[in-house]
This record gives structure tokens, sequence and C-alpha cells, in this order.
């Protein structure tokens, strides 16, 4: 928030580039690419995020203090699941533990997913 | 300065007796605001990330699951919540400008119009369309049809669109005040605090529309059953 007013140039170039990006993210999900189509909805997400947070929210002409806060509140997110997913995703590296309660409980459940 | 802006009248009417100037009172409404959303985005991200896991527990269920929800509401809702977006930053621009009241207002009522239109499409043509399908988790959902996995992936479709309108919800709500004040005239360009801050939350619901739509409707292979 700042005494910076934005032209209206800027958020009708805006509004375009995201209404195309909307356009492009929905054409791609059609079109074979392997993980990639993963990769280019997430990047796609992120530009458009990008976009609306710099220019709709004015965080391009906000103080360093607000910029720091918001890179933080990503950070932080990158951590829960950046975090979260290293324990997911390592599970398997050791051999299970000898049973105590929680596998006799889980294997029903797990097994039918497998 | 302190001294000076309390000795201006006009000062004195707009700027809280802690802050020196606007600017000052400025940055730290935004700042309280954005403190707020980033405690929004744990709240989400807690979802976000158990939707990660899962789906990478699941990929064959989360794909099929995804392929029940139909692109082209999920892309009209992108684009009628972008909309909403640009007639908010329009409208925050009108009060910014000085421009007329009945103009920052029918800003406002149009953002309002587009998130009604973004709740409608939802209610109309999605969440009902799921119910009749049986799709619906904890009400009537056919899982000799769909199989377990496909239910853990509409509870998080139901949980993180349920989340996220009720999201739009509050904004209608909180664009309606904004209608009545700016009627009031309590909007200049010297001060606009309430439309700069509610414009932040209304863009935050938007940006997790953004991430919301890719997720749920587009990843996880259209192009394997053309989808719907």
């Amino acid at each position: 928030m700042s005494e910076h007013v934005v032209p209206i140039k800027t958020y009708l170039a805006v509004f375009v580039a995201l209404i195309l990006l909307t356009a492009l993210t929905t054409g791609v999900a059609y079109i074979d690419l392997g993980p990639f189509n993963t990769v280019a909805a997430l990047a796609i997400a992120v530009t458009k995020m990008l976009l609306v947070v710099l220019f709709f929210m004015h965080v391009k002409y906000s103080s360093g203090v607000t910029k720091i806060v918001i890179v933080a509140g990503i950070f932080w997110l990158a951590i829960l699941i950046t975090l979260t997913m290293a324990d997911e995703m390592t599970r398997n590296w050791t051999p299970d533990p000898r049973p105590w309660s929680s596998p006799s409980l889980l294997l029903p459940f797990v097994s039918k997913f497998l | 300065m302190a001294a000076h802006s309390r000795l201006n009248d006009s000062h004195a009417a707009e700027v809280a007796h802690q802050f020196e100037d606007p600017e000052q009172q400025r940055e730290a409404d935004s700042l309280g605001m954005w403190t707020f959303l980033v405690t929004e985005i744990m709240f989400f991200g807690a979802l976000f990330a158990a939707y990660v896991i899962y789906r990478s527990l699941h990929p064959a269920a989360f794909e099929a699951g995804s392929h029940l929800l139909e692109v082209k509401f999920g892309a009209t809702n992108t684009a009628v919540l972008i909309g909403s977006s640009l007639t908010m930053v329009l409208a925050i621009y009108a009060a910014q400008t000085g421009k007329s009241k009945s103009t920052i207002i029918t800003f406002l009522v149009l953002t309002m119009l587009l998130g009604a239109a973004f709740i409608g499409i939802k209610l109309h043509f999605e969440w009902f369309h799921d119910y009749a399908e049986g799709l619906v988790p904890g009400l009537n959902f056919d899982l000799a049809k769909y199989g377990s996995g496909v239910e853990l992936f509409m509870v998080f479709y139901f949980f993180m669109t349920g989340l996220h309108a009720l999201h739009m919800v509050i904004g209608l709500g909180i664009l309606t005040v904004l209608v009545v004040m700016t009627a009031r005239g309590r909007f200049s360009p010297r001060y606009y605090a309430p439309l700069d801050i509610s414009g932040l939350y209304w863009h935050f619901v938007d940006i997790i529309w953004i991430f919301l739509f890719p997720l749920l409707y587009l990843i996880g292979g259209r192009y394997t059953h053309g989808g719907r």
C-alpha cells in the first residue's frame, strides 16, 4: 500500500495476461508432456500468483518489511510441504521395525491402496 | 512531523495519533493485513500439503477423481475471479484518484456480482451436479462405482473448494460493508484503507483459486481420457 497510483493500463495488461495464462494452462493440460504437465501447471500458477501479488496487491510498490513478511510466509509454507514430503517419501527406505500397534492397525487400510 | 499533523485538521481526521503521516499509517495497515494473510497461507497450506501427500500415495485414484470434474466450469470460474480482481483494483483506483462515489460503488458491485457468479457456477453446475452423480463423501458417495481412492480425492475437493467458497462469502460480506461506507462518503484520495486491505483479502482468495484450479482440475493428465 503506497501513495503510488498504478495506471489503469497496467491493471488491464495484468488482467489480459492472467486470462491468457488461464487459457494456456487449460490447453497444456490436454497435451501429453509426461511429468512436465505438473511442472507447467505449477509454473503457470506461480506466474499468475506473482502477477496478482505484485500488481493487483501493489507489493511491487510496498515497503521492504511487507515483502519480507510475505516471503517469510511462503518460506514457511515451503518448510511445511518439504519436510512433510521428506518424511512421507523416505518411510520405505528402512525396513519396518518389529510391529508395535501402528502397522497392525494401518495395514488393512493401506493395503487397499497398494 | 507528529506535532504538525496533529495541528492539521485534515490530517487529524484521517491519521490515527500513533502515526506520523498517512504514508506510515498506510504501510502499517498493509503490513497488518499481510500478517493475517500469511496465517491464511498456512491455513490453506496445511490442506495443500495433505493434498500433495495423498496425491503421491494414490496417483491413479486422484487422476480418476480429477477427470470427474469439468474443466470448462473450473476455467470459466478462474476467468470470473480474475475479472472480479480487476474490478476490485479499479474500485481502489477510483478512490485513489478521487472519482465519484457512484464510480467506486459501481466497481464494488461489479466485484460482488462476479463473486456471486463464481459461487453460483460452483453450486449450480458443479456441487449440485456432483451430488446428482453420487460424488459427495458423507452424503451419498457411490463407493461401489468410484472406489475409495476417488472418495479421498472428493473429500479434498469439497474441503478445498468449500473453504475457498466460504472465503468468497465472507468477501461478499466485506464488499457489502464497503459499499455502505462508500455511500456514506467515508473514502477520499487521502483515506481509503478499508478498500485497500479488503482488496488484499479479495486478491488472496483469487490466488488460492489460481492454485486450486490446476491442482484439482488439470494435473493428472486430461489427455489420457480426454476429460470432460
